[in-house]
Formats: C-alpha cells, sequence, structure tokens
C-alpha cells in the first residue's frame, strides 16, 4: 500500500478540465473525422473510406471552391501577419516607453474591439464603408480624396483585404497586450547593462528588447495562424455565407459552413462538411507542428 | 425520510405538470419570416387562441438566410417545433422524405386549395402532400408616384420604355432611378433574372421545358433577360456593388430613388415607412401587346413535425390555417403575401390589389429554379444569384454567364446532358 501509491490528488485536480474539454472538444473531432468517411444514400448512412476527399479535391467544381477558399485563407493570414503583428509590437513598445503618459488609456482603447461582437465589428465597418448611408466617403470628400473613395466591400478586388483590414482592427489589442506583458518582464539591469556598453534608443530595442520577446512572437504567430484558419465570424456577418461577391471573400470556414449546413435551396451535406473541416483540421495541424518542431525548438530562450 | 418527501414531491409535481400539459397543450411555429412576428402575435394567434381554448401557439422565427440550417439541426437533435413553416420544393421535400414531416393529405382543409398551389409541397407524383399552402408572393416593380409626377414619366410598359424612364430619372439627377444593390446578391437573381425572366422564357412554357431538357440556360430566351440584367447597373446608386437589400430598402422608402424592383412581401414594411404615394407596375414586356407572364410564386406553407407530441392539436391548427378565415386574416395582415386558397379573399391594400390583378391580365409562373432543378451540386439557384449580381456588375457578360450555369447544371441533371 504504502510503496504504489496513487497519487489521486492528480486525478482529481486534472479530472474536470479533461472530462469537459473530452466532452466539447476531443469527442467532437474525432466524430468529424469519423463522419467525413461516410456518406448518405436513400437516408442511410454508408462507409464510403476516402471517397468524399476524392471528391473534394479530385471533382474539378469542388477542388476549385477549396483552393480558392485555402488561397483566400493565406491572404487573410498574411495581412494579418504582415499589418497586425508588427502594429501590434510597435505599439506594444511605445507603451512600454516609460515617458509616455496616459500609456493605461491608450492601451485600453486599442484592446476594447478584441472584446466586441464579430456581429457589431461587421455591422459597424458596413455602415463605416456604406457608399449610401457611410462616413468614409463623407470624410474622405472632407480631405478632398472624395474620388479615391471605392465601394471596397463589393469589389471583388478589395472585399477580402478589407475584411481583413477589419480583423486587423479588432485583434490588434491582442499581439500587443502579450508583447506588452514580454516586455515588462525584461528586468532592468540588462537594458541598463547596455546603457554602460552604449546601446540605447531604437538600437536596444533591436539588439536587446527585440531577442528577448521573439518566444512571444512566435506565439502571437501561432495564434494568428490557429484563428485565421478557423475563421468565419467576421465574413458570415459581413458579406453572407456566399461569401460574395463572386466567392472572393470565401475562406474555409465559410465553404464549411455553406457545405455542411446548406444554403437557400442548396440542402446541406454533413459528409462532404465533415471532409472540409478535417481538412481545415490536417492544415492547422500541419502549421502548428511546423512551428513547434521547425522553429519553437530552435530559440534561443534566455534565463535572468 | 426527507429522500422519501423530496421523492414525493417530485412526483407530485410531475403529475402536476402533466395534468396542466394535458389541458394546455402549447404548440411551437418554426419559421424564418421574423419580420411578421408581431402580426402573428398581435393578430393571428389572438383570432385561433379565441376560438380554440386550450391550445396555446407560439410563433418562434429565425434570421431568413439561416432558417433552413436552423432548422435542420433542430430537427436532427429533436428539439423542431410542433409546425414547422414550409419552403416550396426540395427543401420540404427532403424533410417529408427524411420522415421529419408528416403526411397531411388526408386533412380536410386540403380541398381548398387547387393542384397548382399544392404542387410545391408534393411528392413528384403527387401522391402525398405535407404541407398546408399559405400564401404566393408576385414580383413587379414598386415605384415612387409622386418623383414619377414630378419628373414627368408614365409607368413603363414595355422594355424600351423601362429605360426611358430610367433615362428620365438618370437626366434629372434628383432620385436614383433604381434602387438595388448586389451585395447580398439574392435580390440580383430573385428580383431581378426571375422578376423580369418569365416574360422571356414565356413562363410555364419556358421553365417546364428547361426541367424537360428541351431548353437550355444557353437559350436566348434564357440569356436575354441577363442582356437586360447587364443594362441595369447603369441605373443604379453609387457603389451599389456594396448596396446591401435593407440599403436599398430604406433608400427607396426615404424617398431617393424612383423604382424598386420588388417582390409583393415588401408592401407592409414599405406601407409603413414610405410618406409618399406608391405604384406598382408589371415586369416589362419585349414589344407592346406581347403576351405577358408574372412570378407568382408559392412561397410559404406550413406542415407538421412527425415527431411532435401535440398531433392532434396541430391537426386543428392546421385545418384552421386552411380555413377562409386565416386566408382573409393572413391577407389583410401581411399585404402582399396572396391566398393560394381558392376562396375569394377581399383585399384592401391598394398596392396588394394592384398586384394580385396581374393574375388575371398575364399568365403566372414560378421562379425557374426552385422545382427539381436546384437537386443537385452545384446548386442551379446559388448559381443564378452569383452569375446575376456578376452580369450587373459586369464582371460576366451575359452569355457567359448563361453557358456557366448550364454547363454546372448540365454536370448533374440528366435531361440536360
Amino acid at each position: 500500500m504504502g510503496n504504489s501509491r496513487i497519487k489521486w490528488h492528480i486525478i482529481v485536480f486534472l479530472a474536470p478540465a479533461v472530462l469537459v474539454y473530452t466532452a466539447i472538444m476531443i469527442i467532437p473531432l474525432f466524430n468529424t473525422l469519423r463522419l467525413s468517411l461516410f456518406t448518405e444514400v436513400d437516408q442511410e448512412r454508408i462507409y464510403v473510406g476516402l471517397q468524399n476527399f476524392r471528391t473534394l479535391f479530385g471533382d474539378e467544381r469542388w477542388s476549385a471552391s477549396f483552393w480558392n477558399a485555402l488561397g483566400n485563407n493565406f491572404w487573410f493570414f498574411i495581412i494579418h501577419m504582415l499589418v497586425q503583428n508588427p502594429i501590434g509590437i510597435l505599439l506594444a513598445a511605445i507603451l512600454s516607453h516609460p515617458s509616455l503618459r496616459f500609456a493605461a488609456v491608450y492601451r485600453t482603447a486599442i484592446f476594447i474591439p478584441t472584446i466586441l461582437s464579430f456581429v457589431i465589428v461587421g455591422f459597424a465597418w458596413k455602415l463605416i464603408l456604406s457608399p449610401i448611408w457611410g462616413i468614409a466617403p463623407d470624410m474622405m470628400d472632407a480631405v478632398g480624396l472624395g474620388s479615391l473613395y471605392q465601394p471596397w466591400l463589393g469589389l471583388e478586388e478589395t472585399s477580402l483585404t478589407t475584411l481583413a483590414l477589419i480583423s486587423v482592427w479588432q485583434f490588434v489589442g491582442i499581439p500587443m497586450m502579450l508583447i506588452y506583458a514580454a516586455l515588462l518582464t525584461i528586468p532592468d539591469e540588462i537594458l541598463e547593462a547596455g546603457e554602460c556598453d552604449g546601446v540605447t534608443g531604437l538600437a536596444a530595442f533591436w539588439k536587446i528588447k527585440l531577442p528577448l520577446i521573439l518566444p512571444s512572437i512566435g506565439i502571437i504567430s501561432i495564434l494568428t495562424f490557429v484563428g485565421n484558419f478557423n475563421a468565419f465570424d467576421l465574413i458570415y456577418a459581413a458579406q453572407g455565407a456566399l461569401a460574395g461577391p463572386n466567392f472572393s471573400t470565401d475562406i474555409l470556414g465559410t465553404f464549411m459552413y455553406r457545405t455542411f449546413f446548406g444554403f437557400q435551396l442548396q440542402l446541406g451535406d454533413p459528409y462532404m462538411g465533415s471532409a472540409i473541416a478535417s481538412a481545415m483540421f490536417a492544415i492547422i495541424l500541419i502549421g502548428v507542428c511546423i512551428y513547434l518542431f521547425g522553429i519553437q525548438t530552435r530559440m534561443r530562450r534566455y534565463q535572468f | 425520510m426527507s429522500i422519501k418527501k423530496l421523492g414525493a414531491t417530485l412526483l407530485a409535481t410531475t403529475i402536476l405538470t402533466g395534468a396542466a400539459s394535458a389541458q394546455e397543450v402549447t404548440l411551437t411555429i418554426e419559421s424564418w419570416r421574423n419580420d411578421d412576428l408581431l402580426l402573428w402575435q398581435d393578430v393571428i394567434i389572438p383570432a385561433f387562441e379565441a376560438e380554440n381554448p386550450g391550445i396555446n401557439i407560439e410563433f418562434t422565427p429565425s434570421a431568413p438566410a439561416e432558417y433552413n440550417a436552423v432548422l435542420n439541426s433542430k430537427l436532427d437533435a429533436g428539439s423542431a417545433g410542433d409546425l414547422i413553416t414550409c419552403r416550396p420544393f426540395d427543401a420540404s421535400l427532403a424533410l417529408y422524405d427524411s420522415g421529419n414531416l408528416a403526411d397531411l393529405s388526408d386533412l380536410d382543409a386540403m380541398e381548398n386549395f387547387s393542384s397548382v398551389a399544392q404542387s410545391a409541397w408534393q411528392t413528384d407524383d403527387g401522391s402525398a402532400t405535407f404541407c398546408v399552402p399559405m400564401a404566393s408572393v408576385i414580383h413587379g416593380f414598386i415605384y415612387n408616384a409622386d418623383a414619377f409626377e414630378e419628373v414627368g414619366v408614365e409607368v413603363p410598359t414595355t422594355v424600351d420604355e423601362f429605360f426611358a424612364v430610367l433615362d428620365a430619372f438618370e437626366e434629372d439627377g434628383g432620385y436614383i432611378p433604381l434602387a438595388m444593390g448586389t451585395n447580398d446578391q439574392w435580390e440580383a437573381a430573385t428580383m431581378g433574372y426571375n422578376n423580369i425572366g418569365p416574360n422571356y422564357w414565356r413562363g410555364e412554357e419556358g421553365r417546364l421545358a428547361l426541367i424537360a431538357g428541351e431548353q437550355s440556360l444557353t437559350d436566348e430566351a434564357w440569356v436575354a433577360p441577363y442582356r437586360q440584367l447587364a443594362r441595369w447597373g447603369a441605373y443604379m446608386g453609387r457603389g451599389f456593388e456594396a448596396q446591401t437589400y435593407p440599403d436599398s430598402q430604406n433608400l427607396f422608402t426615404l424617398g431617393r430613388a424612383a423604382i424598386y424592383p420588388a417582390g409583393s412581401w415588401e408592401i407592409t414594411g414599405f406601407n409603413g415607412l414610405a410618406e409618399f404615394e406608391m405604384g406598382a407596375f408589371r415586369p416589362p414586356v419585349q414589344n407592346a401587346g406581347d403576351d405577358c407572364f408574372i412570378s407568382d410564386h408559392t412561397d410559404i406553407a406550413i406542415g407538421m413535425n412527425a415527431a411532435t407530441e401535440n398531433a392532434e392539436e396541430a391537426r386543428i391548427f392546421l385545418e384552421w390555417v386552411g380555413s377562409e378565415e386565416f386566408a382573409t386574416i393572413y391577407a389583410n395582415a401581411l399585404p402582399g403575401f396572396f391566398s393560394l386558397s381558392s376562396f375569394d379573399v377581399p383585399m384592401e391594400d391598394p398596392l396588394a390589389q394592384e398586384f394580385v390583378s396581374w393574375r388575371g391580365e398575364c399568365e403566372s409562373s414560378i421562379r425557374s429554379t426552385y422545382q427539381i432543378l436546384s437537386r443537385g451540386t452545384p446548386n442551379l439557384e446559388n448559381d443564378t444569384w452569383n452569375a446575376s449580381a456578376q452580369v450587373i456588375r459586369g464582371a460576366e457578360t451575359p452569355e457567359d454567364a448563361g453557358a456557366r450555369l448550364q454547363e454546372g447544371l448540365a454536370s448533374w441533371y440528366e435531361p440536360q446532358q
């Protein structure tokens, strides 16, 4: 009894999280993967192996929709990486500057959109950019740029980028907060030691702070990746499930929704929908693995 | 002791609630008509409940675009309401085939509906009817009569006159000639293509020929409506590409636009908002004196969830839905939703009267994509939304749009192969 003591307290403490997570995440996940191997013929569910995936990647129409959605997803992600995260880092660097006044006010103001609902953000921006009631055309007119105004959300070339930038506006607070927290953990001694060696100002940021916050940037990148490839809400709220104009804002999330639940006269197909969901899962899994094994293990960590 | 007591109390309350529900049954209605919530609560439900004490009705609509998805999930989960508002054709047929909708062929009230009215909610062979038809909607154009007088134009009857009117408004500059946008896509197909189309494909004649595979979407009759739509874009407001459906409604009711490509379901909303006089004209024909065709679309019906526990009460309600009383209440409470029953229902709203008068002058047809043709993938209805919006935006030529739709249809629909 004494030697083979089971550490009950560990099991007890883990149980709630494990049970809840299993019930609402792990079981549905595996069920979705399983569902993608079936199809329905005459009200009966039959096993078809990888047939759904063959249709998804082999059929001309399905694969065209899939690659279009995937391409749009990558563009959505690239905009976030190139715009959201650098701006987040910049804002964090400015906010952590000791001589900045009202830092708390700015920090709160920039973070607030993050807690807004997608529906509100989508609706508000649709109104702002509306050619009829929007303030965007009037504001541009006021500064003499009226001729540059376009109905961005309605044009095939610009709608996806516009939505990506709206999403950036909403979520820029998250990288800002994470980097801000990372910057605050850098001990003053290191910066002071740097100063003694003549590294100050911008040089201090590039040579001391940036290497120290690189792990945080890595985490932010992977969060952005997962968030973007799971995105759905904003596109659905702003453009609807058909992701117009002409599917130019269709991402994997909206494609999956349309297929799974159906749309207007198109009936839902849970089996093809699950196949798309499984493909999304695989893409995200690969992305996360590349990060975990390819990048994170090589990152240098500093102990203070 | 205390456990026994608790058990007894629980048992007692169960019996009590059981007894209460035997007297009072609440039927829940699933619907996509969230615009009608007040009318159901204030007019329709009280009228029924007054005659049928003991049956309570609850109207629980969801958003139109999400209705089908929401309903299917609820049915799968067993949490759907007792009564289900039926979309026409395949969406409801699929529900019947999968055993979610009950067969209502033996309902007495079914006698009050013609076979055409029932056709949208029947099996392909017509052997079973599973929803009680409620209403159809008619397409046409609603116009700002004050603006027409101000600019000095007459109601157009031919396509040339129609564009002459649009040109007059364009020149006048005071009004946006045509209140429509392409952001939400469906207006382009529903109020555009399927509104003006029947005049080109001669209503039912062309629609049935398309289903039979005798005509194709690349035929002149099916491409010509796109050719007209391609000309519409120039008359729409600045930035129409991002103009949504509510934007268009507001533009028109605020008096900033002259003509609104409409479905008759707009009448209720517009009556409450517009402060100018409105009129309606039917889709213009190609040459003066041509036969005219209108889209008089069987749009809405109501059926019974096969899994309901209150089938008896639900059938009482459905019998009432098929009665003359309901037809009169519904048609007048919701002008623009025209009764499908064979009763001669008097209507008071002048706009609704105008719309319904076309039934006497023209031949009625339903939307071309709804029956059978949207069964496969790619879905012809969804593709038509996309193509109509593309053509109006000028991103695709009418011929390319027709060819693309035909190719998609032929890929799964045998009669077209």
